[in-house]
């Protein structure tokens, strides 16, 4: 997970219910929680309600959440393609 | 965020995808991926400190480029069409490089101690070598390109890991080309825009058909056996294909979009390729070395908005560059540098995550608040829409007048007996600089000096009429189609005939 823009609302981080961890730290490994199971999309972006942004390097079974509220995917406008 | 994460995640998301065609080559997601590792392997085993490529490019590119990245080593394709000093030249500037090479250019260091791999050993190596993988910070260095120095000495543009991730994902959609997309690269490696295709279009999922010597029936002909559907062209390569089109032989149906960048393109020029290619979508593209590639984009809608020719706004758009990308903020000031509003004309600074804050040993490329100055003259209309004006270093001051050589030059071209016109300044003892034209006829037409003269004056103040109107053969240019004005004007200077 790569933090595309900062935001205030990134220090209660969790995906599949549980906090999230810095690359360097040791995961606790605990079981994703049900009502955070949809899961993320490969390169896809999601954003929080203060702009906070995160793009998907690794998809996975936990949702991403700030506390108990859902990031949502980012719709981007399509670009055509220029090189 | 490393660029090599971009590789990871399409090899990780469809390894068995074509992702490369160059000459015979054919090259999956997943062997790229494997080849970069290997490459950083030896890359890491050389000791070395900055990874240099000279060659035509290709599959080199890409192989290079994330192998230098795994490994954390900056990386630099060097413009192979340099002669040998002025390759050594650049090599000398950088730090205990090792130099990977084309068949063609293994001697470009002979006589100095550094090292010089083939292409092919590297490629060989990099199959069998224990892979390496560092993880480089954002403000790393990924990529050192020089930029053409047209206008002064190549300067070396220290493009980040972050410069050129922010790009990517910030204009591309990870794999949201359609599987049977094929993208058409003919532009060097040693350009920002090689750079750019090969980050971008692996990103999102395109498979990329590699052109590594340019030419007009070659182009064609492969965008008709591979299935071509993307395609970018500089100046000099649209003006060709052009001319091969308008044979009638090919009709090009599976390509949907081409972009077109790297200098100015013509109006006439660009009318004619629109009426051969109805059904395509043309991609005006601007952008700088400096800029991580594109940061306006005149789109396939803004094209034909233009074509249809009711509005006068829309219109005129044919000559503008577009908007701004997102991550991109632009600003145009004045001499004395405040910023100034739509219809005004001014240097365009820019600023975003793409843009490189140093060059080496010159230090930063920014101003204190992060902005970047393009040097090149521009405005904006009401909706945002940039329209350039030239360099502002090609600006000709007559008679103490400041005067953009491109607003006498969009005229001239459109004279149906000019193919192709540069104005410049010439020294001159009573104004300082006169303006001249620097003409080539079009096809079977020998246009009067005279009649060109006053078609200037016709549409534009007295003082933007031509002193002297030139007639050449062609002009000067370099292998991106960018013309060499300031050897013009010395040519002019010396009284030699142009070029």
């Amino acid at each position: 997970m790569i933090v595309v823009r900062a935001g205030q609302s990134l220090s209660d981080l969790r995906c599949g219910g549980a906090p999230m961890v810095a690359l360097d730290a040791r995961p606790n490994h605990v079981g994703i929680d049900p009502e955070f199971a949809v899961g993320t999309v490969l390169g896809k972006r999601y954003v929080a309600t203060d702009g906070a942004e995160l793009l998907v390097t690794k998809p996975g079974q936990g949702t991403l959440s700030i506390g108990v509220v859902p990031l949502v995917v980012k719709e981007a406008a399509p670009l055509p393609a220029s090189d | 965020m490393s660029i090599a994460l971009l590789l990871d995640m399409t090899a990780s998301s469809d390894p068995g995808r074509q992702a490369i065609v160059c000459d015979d080559q054919r090259v999956t997601a997943g062997q790229l991926d494997a080849l970069a590792r290997g490459g950083a392997g030896v890359l890491e085993a050389s000791g070395c400190e900055h990874v240099v490529y000279v060659g035509l490019g290709g599959l080199m590119l890409p192989v290079l480029m994330f192998a230098a990245a795994r490994s954390g080593r900056p990386f630099t394709p060097l413009n192979y069409r340099l002669s040998d000093r002025g390759i050594s030249e650049l090599i000398a500037r950088l730090p205990a490089p090792l130099v990977v090479a084309d068949e063609g250019y293994l001697g470009v260091a002979a006589g100095s101690e550094v090292r010089v791999v083939s292409s092919d050993e590297f490629v060989k190596r990099a199959a069998s070598a224990p892979p390496c993988e560092h993880f480089p910070d954002p403000d790393d260095v990924a990529v050192v390109l020089f930029t053409s120095g047209t206008t002064s000495a190549p300067k070396a543009v220290e493009l980040t890991h972050g410069n050129l991730t922010s790009y990517v994902t910030t204009t591309v959609d990870f794999a949201s080309a359609d599987p049977a997309d094929a993208a058409l690269i003919c532009v060097p490696p040693y350009h920002i825009a090689g750079v750019g295709a090969a980050l971008s279009n692996l990103y999102a999922g395109r498979k990329m058909v590699y052109l590594t010597q340019f030419d007009p029936y070659e182009w064609v002909s492969l965008v008709e056996r591979e299935h071509v559907t993307n395609a970018t062209v500089v100046p000099t390569m649209l003006d060709r294909v052009v001319g091969v089109l308008a044979e009638g032989d090919h009709r090009l149906p599976t390509l949907r979009n081409l972009a077109y960048g790297g200098a100015k393109v013509n109006l006439p020029l660009l009318r004619k390729a629109l009426e051969l290619l109805p059904n395509v979508g043309f991609v005006n593209a601007y952008g700088l070395t400096e800029t991580s590639s594109t940061i306006a984009i005149l789109t396939p809608e803004d094209h034909r908005d233009a074509v249809r020719g009711d509005d006068e706004r829309f219109s005129r758009r044919l000559g503008s560059v577009g908007r701004p990308v997102p991550g991109i903020e632009i600003e145009i000031r004045d001499d004395r540098g405040s910023v100034v509003g739509p219809g005004t004309s001014g240097e365009l600074f820019v600023r975003g995550g793409q843009v490189a804050s140093r060059y080496s040993g010159l230090g930063s490329a920014l101003d204190e608040a992060g902005w970047f100055a393009t040097r090149d003259l521009a405005t904006v209309d009401e909706d945002g829409y940039l329209f350039l004006g030239g360099r502002s270093d090609d600006t000709i001051i007559r008679g103490g007048e400041n005067i953009a050589p491109a607003e006498i030059e969009d005229v001239l071209v459109e004279h149906p007996d000019v193919g192709n016109v540069v104005v410049v300044g010439a020294e001159d003892d009573h104004w300082g600089q006169a303006i001249v034209a620097v003409v080539i006829p079009a096809a079977g037409s020998r246009p009067d000096p005279d009649a060109l003269r006053q078609y200037v004056r016709d549409s534009l103040r007295g003082s933007r009429t031509p002193d002297r109107v030139v007639f050449v053969d062609e002009f000067p240019t370099n292998a991106t189609g960018k013309i060499l004005r300031r050897e013009i004007v010395e040519r002019l200077t010396a009284g030699a005939p142009v070029p």
